[in-house]
């Protein structure tokens, strides 16, 4: 099946950063698929090159099998998105900016569907409100309406869960899993929150310094055949010691704080658990240690990743 | 295109500040017309100094809707341009201040198209404001002070038209001094599109506007050779020059303009300058890194 998003070797330099650098990926259509980097990665430049509000240096950039250079009117018109904030007119109602933006797509929208949209998103009550008395929260949701008020196939968005509270969150969360698994459209997202991420992205794509650092199914990037094991010990120094002159010392990877970090095949995290029991280790935890925050962390610990992975 | 128009003239007359320029012309006109109202006479002598002897027409005639639309109209035109920034410069430059501009351009209308249409807007309100200002200032004068002879004055001499002989002049030079603004909105926009927010386009259109106008006015020979000429500042004065009639034996030929070939000159200029800043503006948006 011919991925609704094919990049191909697309770089960009802004006067000496090189913002992208040779960076390729396919989007399989239906997928949600997440797009991770640090801040300053590349992900927002690569987000405007998809939307044309930037062009690559070099590479090419097809959308929906359709060279974007080419065809940039008609793949816009089946693309959705929310670029960074979702600023809109502040001195506008919602209502009002439903419509210039319907009117933008190339589309004509009855006043009824503007409504329904924005019952959608939960706004219905303030639809005549000025923009600028609502929330942050508000403006997301009202983004979001105006990113899918013409039923794109493709949705854009970058970092949409930015500045909202925890319901906030969990409600864009769900609109996502429904726009992807209930209407079947393609959902490219962006974000820092990788725990959010890694609840509802079905394949993602790490990049670093505009360089792609893995691409994949999130499910089995997740869980490979070895991994990362962390035993939490009340005596550490007698723990290490113990592990280094047993079976397991050529597992050791490190010890920081109270932790061991052991590197193991899947299989045999079971057999661990009953020897460490046996042996003189005062363990308080035994986990499997690899969530997408770690594997992100672990592909990019060249950096100060703290801003980033919150 | 028509709904886009649509869209971008909403936007532009939904925004209080629009209507700060109508409030603004509105207090000058009204301001000027009440002080004539009640001191005119007084400036009518000074106009008149040294020649009041040669004239046969009274004073209150001379002080008539025709001649305070005039006098307005001299004071005005060299600050409305500074209104028409207010709107052009932000047109563009506001989109990106505010954060919308990416939105719009990332939506299926070719930049070309988005940019023609902003500029359709911005001249669209540059002319409803010349129109604002000829109804205060031609209709409301001709209703407080009434109709009679214009009599306009110049270095050394004095042109006198005829009641019947002036609205059309009137017509024409309000059509010439859109042609004039929207040169001034052609530079406001141009600006505003190398810029992400509106506040460097109007200040650098307006700096532009304040030195060209000195440099225009400023009586120095050197300056009416080499520079004045190719001052867009200085043809947008060219309104002036359908008052300016032709005479037989002191009598004024009805309907003449007296350098009418300067005026289609100084109107061609308006229109390359005003066409040199266009393209400049969609060259530099077509290839430009929308990043704000």
């Amino acid at each position: 099946m011919t991925p609704v998003i094919g990049v191909q070797h697309v770089s960009k330099d802004f006067k000496e950063v090189k913002a992208l650098d040779d960076l390729s990926f396919c989007v399989p259509q239906g997928s949600v698929y997440g797009f991770l980097g640090q801040n300053g990665a590349g992900k927002s430049t690569m987000i405007r090159i998809l939307l044309s509000l930037i062009e690559p240096d070099d590479g090419e950039v097809n959308i929906f099998g359709l060279d974007l250079r080419k065809n940039r009117k008609e793949i816009l018109k089946k693309t959705g998105a929310i670029i960074e904030k979702p600023d809109l007119y502040k001195y506008l109602t919602a209502t009002e900016n439903l419509k210039i933006f319907t009117v933008m797509s190339g589309m004509k929208i009855p006043e009824k569907k503007i409504m329904e949209q924005l019952e959608k998103v939960g706004l219905a009550e303030r639809a005549n409100s000025k923009v600028k008395t609502y929330s942050q929260g508000m403006r997301q949701r009202l983004g979001i309406a105006v990113a899918l008020i013409h039923d794109p196939d493709l949705i854009i968005l970058d970092e949409p869960m930015n500045g909202l509270d925890p319901q906030g969150i969990a409600d864009i969360r769900n609109l996502i899993l429904h726009l992807s698994k209930g209407l079947k459209k393609t959902v490219f997202v962006s974000s820092h929150l990788l725990s959010e991420m890694e609840l509802i992205a079905d394949h993602m794509l790490i990049i670093d310094r505009g360089k792609k650092i893995v691409e994949g199914n999130v499910s089995e990037l997740l869980n490979p055949k070895e991994t990362n094991v962390e035993l939490e010990t009340l005596n550490i120094q007698e723990s290490i010691s113990e592990i280094k002159n047993s079976m397991w010392a050529n597992h050791f990877e490190k010890a920081e704080g109270g932790k061991i970090i052991l590197k193991m095949d899947s299989d045999l995290i079971p057999q661990f658990i009953r020897d460490v029991s046996q042996m003189n280790i005062a363990a308080t935890s035994i986990r499997k240690k690899h969530s997408l925050e770690d594997y992100f962390l672990s592909l990019t610990a060249h950096h100060d990743v703290s801003a980033t992975a919150n | 295109m028509f709904q886009l128009l649509q869209i971008e003239l909403y936007k532009i007359f939904k925004r209080p500040r629009t209507y700060i320029a109508f409030a603004v012309i509105s207090a000058i006109i009204l301001l000027v017309q009440i002080a004539l109202k009640f001191g005119g006479e007084e400036y009518v002598d000074l106009m008149m100094t040294g020649a009041k002897e040669t004239f046969d027409i009274p004073v209150h005639q001379i002080l008539n809707g025709y001649l305070v639309c005039f006098i307005i109209l001299n004071l005005l035109l060299i600050h409305v341009p500074i209104l028409v920034a207010l709107i052009a410069g932000d047109v563009v430059a506001g989109e990106a201040n505010m954060g919308t501009l990416r939105l719009l351009v990332s939506k299926p209308v070719s930049r070309v198209q988005l940019l023609a249409v902003k500029f359709l807007a911005s001249s669209f309100y540059t002319i409803v404001l010349l129109i604002w200002v000829a109804v205060l200032a031609l209709l409301v004068s001709i209703f407080l002070f009434g109709t009679n002879q214009l009599v306009v004055a110049r270095k050394d001499e004095y042109d006198i038209i005829s009641t019947s002989d002036v609205l059309w002049r009137y017509g024409a030079a309000f059509i010439f001094a859109g042609l004039g603004l929207i040169t001034v909105a052609a530079l406001a926009f141009m600006f505003s599109v190398f810029a992400d927010n509106s506040v460097g386009p109007i200040v650098a259109t307006v700096c532009v506007i304040i030195v060209f106008t000195i440099l225009t006015q400023l009586q120095i020979p050197f300056y009416d050779q080499t520079i004045k000429p190719y001052l867009f500042t200085t043809h947008m004065l060219g309104w002036k020059g359908f008052f300016y009639v032709r005479g037989e034996e002191g009598v004024t030929i009805e309907g003449s303009i007296e350098h009418f070939s300067q005026i289609i000159k100084s109107a061609f200029i308006l229109v390359g300058y005003t066409a040199v800043f266009l393209t400049i503006a969609f060259w530099y948006f077509n290839k430009k890194n929308i990043l704000s």
